[in-house]
This record gives structure tokens, sequence and C-alpha cells, in this order.
């Protein structure tokens, strides 16, 4: 039995938590396992995640936008946390000047609004008044530029660089706290067995960091997967063109609150989020018994 | 403290009974860019012929109405008068017996059936609100660029074609502004705005209604193959081109045609400095029937459970009367009343548009009326496949055809 104190410590955060979080996750669950009958709400048991799952007018969109979330979780593993750890690494190399001024302006863009991010980037990208084909024409590449967000090959990939411009900022911040947390001893000591330069970062540093690179590759998993805002702010709920950047995120909202002419329908958006939070939840589990566990902490 | 209480309480019994004959009627609306015309305006009007009765517009913010108005029906604390968004929304508001039925209203006559489309039970029976304004579709162009080129509004899709053909040619110029971005400016603006010329109006969208019209059909079709035909008189990288771009594009005098819905005109007349022109659908061959795309928006009803239901039916027959349709259409260019007496129009612009209900047959938007209730939703559907037809990456048979089939998936006059 903990002590009464305790508990009166940890009952404001968990009350609240259970408020807004726990409660309506569970309630979500359920509603998932609900339709609509006229008026009524009738319990149908799984008959929302089949259709969901193996109905082609379901499974079709739900497919689709689950393929793009992963998609857009790749670009962010292979272009934002590489990125991230190299500007980690040489803003914590000791011979860099103004350090602290590339270290803000790399970390703002995470701190702007989706809203901003999304119409900036599409007033940069537009081919009537954007900057990027008046750039590329300046340097004779004009022929490069394409309506890059209006066109299904590449809106995804777009919009997926745009985010990781947009975040940058948060893998490099956590790789700099890790690399600034290895002390000056260890560095010295390889120095004196011969190991120095680039050999350090590969042999001492990156071993060092790699839980944090492993915290940051989770956080960009659930972030990924919940992601919404930029797409929402621009393709709008539609996620054009033709589905090409709809992701689990848009495919709820157009689901769940309806979209013009559609009505929403609660449980079948509930069935998405339902399966949206098992996907997370898959992905995290695999990350903490498959690969956290077997991670090396060393300690000082 | 009781004192005061009592005295206060006592006052407002006072200030009741003085104004025993005075009734206040509550407006419920979400179009509160409308306020200062229906407090400067309507409401005097109508105050001046009705002693008795006063009027308060209460607006809430439009994206949030449907939620507050559902929960303030639900709590009983809604207006007298409410105003109506058309079909399924309202429909269900009738169903849920929260709007009254209107068929006794004599006001009511003077409305065609197209107009009362939007807020009637699905068998005609029984209207619930008065129609108030509509939109209509067509084309706005560039009276300057057409005359330095040397063009005539076009009648024919071949003019049309021809127009467009000359305008891209000469090279000073956009031929017509638009864009897929957004998607539903290539379904309401493009597919809609053209449709009704080849299905013929409202037989071809009662036929898709009672199942004897199909969306592969070649009069369907034919509206997207024209469609696809738009993308090479766009402007470069019109993919990513959004609706403000395009209204840029066209008040800024850089693009010639633009297709638009009558809502534009006051937006544009602010905007542009130049003169502008309209034309409507084009037709397939010379002295065919036009059709227009008359849109139905906004309609007004009466709360079911309202304690003054005689002096709000006062107020819809006169909301249904000429004098309400000439305020409405003057204030409002671009939004015309749904009355089938016409009105003057003072606007050159709107008056344009309005002067097509004469030579034209009116329809309304295909998807609005019962096909968009399933899964999947026609009107989404219809977005995407047109938006994709003028962007060329899918055929127009092949868009027609996964259109018909998901209509017929669930809607059972198609089966």
């Amino acid at each position: 039995m903990p002590k009464p104190h305790v508990l009166i410590f940890l009952a404001p955060a968990v009350l609240v938590y259970t408020a807004v979080m726990i409660y309506p996750l569970f309630d979500t669950l359920r509603l998932a396992l609900f339709a609509a009958d006229g008026q009524e709400r009738v319990y149908v048991g799984l008959a929302n995640f089949r259709r969901l799952f193996l109905d082609p007018l379901w499974s079709d969109q739900f497919w689709n936008a689950l393929g793009n979330n992963f998609w857009f979780f790749l670009i962010h593993m292979l272009v934002q946390n590489p990125i991230g750890v190299a500007l980690a690494a040489l803003l914590s190399s000791p011979r860099l000047r103004f350090a602290a001024a590339y270290r803000t302006a790399i970390f703002v863009p995470t701190i702007l609004s989706f809203v901003i991010v999304g119409f900036a980037w599409k007033l940069i990208l537009s081919p009537i008044w954007g900057i990027a084909p008046s750039l590329l024409d300046a340097v004779g590449l004009k022929s490069l530029f394409a309506p890059w967000l209006g066109k299904e090959a590449y809106a995804l990939t777009t919009l997926a660089l745009i985010s990781v411009w947009q975040f940058v900022g948060i893998p490099m911040m956590l790789i700099y706290a890790a690399l600034l947390s290895i002390t000056e001893e260890i560095l010295e000591a390889g120095e004196v067995d011969g190991i120095t330069g680039m050999a350090a970062f590969w042999k001492i540093k990156l071993p060092l960091i790699l839980p944090s690179i492993g915290i940051i590759s989770i956080l960009t998993f659930v972030g990924n997967f919940n992601a919404f805002d930029l797409i929402y702010a621009a393709q709008g709920a539609l996620a054009g063109p033709d589905f090409s950047t709809d992701i689990l995120g848009t495919f709820l909202y157009r689901t769940f609150f309806g979209f013009q002419l559609q009505l929403g329908d609660p449980y079948m958006g509930s069935a998405i989020a339902s399966a949206m939070f098992g996907i997370i939840l898959v992905g995290v589990c695999i990350y903490l018994f498959g690969i956290q566990r077997r991670l090396r902490h060393y300690q000082f | 403290m009781t004192k005061t209480l009592k005295g206060a309480l006592l006052l407002s019994v006072l200030a009741c009974a003085a104004h025993a004959e005075d009734v206040t009627l509550t407006i419920e609306s979400w179009r509160n860019d409308d306020l200062k015309i229906w407090q400067d305006e309507i409401i005097p009007a109508f105050e001046a012929e009705h002693p008795g009765i006063t009027l308060k517009f209460t607006p809430s913010a439009p994206a949030e109405y449907n939620a507050i108005l559902n929960s303030k029906l639900d709590a009983g604390s809604a207006g007298d008068i409410i105003t109506c968004r058309p079909f399924d929304a309202s429909l269900a508001l009738y169903d849920g017996g929260k709007l009254a039925d209107l068929s006794d209203l004599p006001g009511m006559a003077n409305f065609s059936d197209v107009a009362k489309s939007a807020w009637i039970t699905d068998d005609g029976q029984h209207p619930f609100c008065v129609p108030m304004g509509a939109v209509i579709h067509g084309f706005i162009y560039n009276k300057e660029i057409f005359a330095e080129l040397g063009l005539e509004e076009p009648k024919t899709v071949a003019e049309f074609h021809d127009v467009l053909a000359k305008i891209k040619e000469d090279g000073s110029y956009i031929p017509m502004a638009m864009g897929t971005n957004d998607q539903w400016e290539a379904a309401t603006m493009g597919y809609q705005n053209i449709g009704p010329t080849y299905w013929k109006g409202e037989e071809g969208r009662t036929g898709l209604i009672e199942g004897k019209a199909k969306l592969d059909d070649p009069a369907f079709t034919e509206v997207l193959s024209e469609l696809a035909t738009w993308g090479d008189y766009m402007g470069d990288g019109f993919e990513a081109q959004t609706y403000p771009d395009s209204q840029n594009l066209f008040t800024l005098g850089r693009a010639a045609i633009y297709p638009a819905g009558s809502w534009e005109v006051s937006g544009f007349n602010g905007l542009a400095d130049f003169e502008m022109g309209a034309f409507p659908p084009p037709v397939k061959a010379e002295g065919d029937t036009c059709y227009i795309s008359d849109h139905t928006d906004i309609g007004i009803g009466m709360n079911a459970a309202s304690a003054h239901p005689e002096e709000a039916k006062v107020f819809l027959d006169w909301v249904a009367s000429p004098e309400f349709s000439k305020i409405f259409a003057n204030a409002l260019p671009g939004f015309y009343p749904l009355a089938s007496e016409p009105v003057e129009i003072t606007d050159p612009l709107a008056a344009e548009f309005a002067s097509w209900r004469d030579e034209c047959q009116s329809t309304i938007r295909s998807s609005y009326q019962i096909l968009s209730r399933g899964t999947p939703n026609l009107e989404n559907e219809l977005w995407n496949a047109s938006a994709n037809v003028i962007r060329g990456t899918e055929s127009p048979e092949d868009a027609a055809k996964r259109l018909q089939e998901g209509l017929s998936s669930w809607y059972d006059k198609q089966k």
C-alpha cells in the first residue's frame, strides 16, 4: 500500500489524464463497435472493422492512406533524422562559430503553426506567384520546375519534405543534447588510442547516441501516423490530387466529421481511429520489445 | 436583496404587459455577412408594414451554424425563424419534427417545383422552408481582352473552343482561370456549370434519381470529355492553382475567361478595374435549348416549437412575396430570389446572369438531392473525377464508369 501522500500527489495528473485521454480513448474503441440505425445506436460487433478492411469501398481508401502514411514516415526516417544527426554533429563541433544562431534558425520552424507552414510553402511553390519557379529560372533550371503539389507523383513527397523542413530541429536538438552529454574524458581516451576526427564520431559518439536515435525514431513514427494538419492545410480534406496525399488522419477526418455533402459517420470514424491506435501501438511495441531492450546503455 | 429582486420581477412583468400585442420573432442564420443588410433594409421594410411584430436577426458563424442550431433546437431555445441549409441537413430537421410543415402557406405558390426541391420531402408533398436565394453558374469574361482580340461571346461549344484557341494563340493572356488544386471548382464551376446543357437539365437530374439515367450514359460522359479539353487552356501549373489564385488571375486581368458562380459578382465588382461580361454555358448546336444551373442555396423556415406560429407564418409569407425578392436581390448581387415572378436587378453583371432565366431552362446541381446520401459520397467523387479528367490522369469514360459504379453500389434505383 503506497503512502497516502503519494496518492494525493498523483491524483491531479491521473484525474486530468484519465478525463481527457484515457476515457476518450476507450470510449472511441467502444464507439467503433456500434452503428447508426435511423436515429438509434445499435451494437454491431466488429462489422465496422470488417467493412473497413474487406469492403473495397472502404478498404481501398484505407490501404491507400496507410501506404501513404508509410511513405510519409519513410521520407522522415531517411531524410529528417540523418540530417538532424548531421546538423547536431556539426553544431557540437567546438570550432564552429555562430553555433547558437544556426541552432535557433534551424529550430524556429518547429514552433510555427502548420497552417502558416502549409500556406507559406504553397505560395513558395505556386507556379503563378511562387519564388520557386523564378529561383530555378535564375540558375537556368526552369525545366526542372513542376507544379509539385498538384502532381500525383510528387505531391506526397513534397509535403513530406516540407514537414521535414519544419521538424528537422527536433532530432537535431535531442541529438545535440546527447552529444553534449558525452564527456571529454572518453573522447580524450579515444584520442590516446588513435581514434580522432570522423572515426571518433562513428566509433565513439554514434554508439553513445543510439538510444536517442531510437527515441527520435519512435517519436517520428507516432507523429507521422497521427499527422493530419499539414495535409489538411495544404491540400484540403479530400487530400488531392486524386487522394495521392490522403493519410489516415485526413481519412479519419472526412469520415468522422463529414465533408461537404457527406454527413459525418462517428462510428466508422471511430473504427478508423481504433485502427490508427492499433497500428501505432504495434509499432511502439515492436520498438520497445524488439529494439530498445537490446540497446546497450553505457554508464559513465 | 429580496426586495430588489421582487422589484425587478415586477418591472419585467409590467414591461411584458405593456407590449402584450408586440411579438418578437428571432431569426437563426449562418449569414453573418448579411447582418447589416437585414438590420438596415429587410427588417425595417417588414416592420413598417406589420406593426406588432418585431424581428431580431441573430446569426452565428457559418461553420458552426449546423451544430449550434441543432443543440438549440434540442434544448428548446432556438429562434422562431430558422434559415435552412439546402437538402439533407434541413430534411433531417423536418424528419426530426424540428421544422414546421409549410404546405398550407399561401406564398409557396410563388415558387416553381425546382425552387422548392431543396426543402421538400422526397415525395414532394411537404415543403418545410421558403426558398430564399439561389446562385447561377456561367462564365464571366474580361470585356477588354475580348475587344482587344476581336472576340465575341461564344454561343456554341465550337465557338467556345474557337475563342479559347484564339486567346491561347495570341499568348498574352491565360484563356481560362481555373485550377485543380482545390478540386471543388472542377466539379462546381466545371461539371455542374456546363453539365445541364448535356443532360438536359431537370430531365437528366431527375432521371438519375429515378434510375432512368446513368452517370456513364453518353450525355453524362460527354460533360467529362468536354472538361478534359479544358486543361489545355488553363495556365501553367494549373494542377497546383488554388481557388483564390484563379480569382486573382482573373481580377488582375491576366486571364480572359472565368468559369463562375454568380456569388463572385459582388467580390469581382470590387476588385476588377475592367468591364466584365458573362455568358451562359454554351450549347452544342446553334438554336439548342440552353440549360443553366440555378442552384438553390438558402431557404427560411419555422421552428415547429415556436410560441408565435401565426406571426412566424406572416413573416414567411412576406419572405415569399415579390417585395422581399426585390430587396434581397439588390442588397446581395449574385444571390437571386427564387420566386417565379422576375425582379429588377440593378447590378449589370448580376442582371446578366439573371436574364438567362428567361432564355434557358433552370435546374440545380445534379448531386445535391438524395444522390449524395450514401458511401461513396457522389459529391466528393465528382470533385475527384472532374479534377482527374481536367488533369488528364483519368479518361472521361473511366471516370464516368467509376462514378456510376459508386452510385449503383448503394442507391437502389440505380442497381
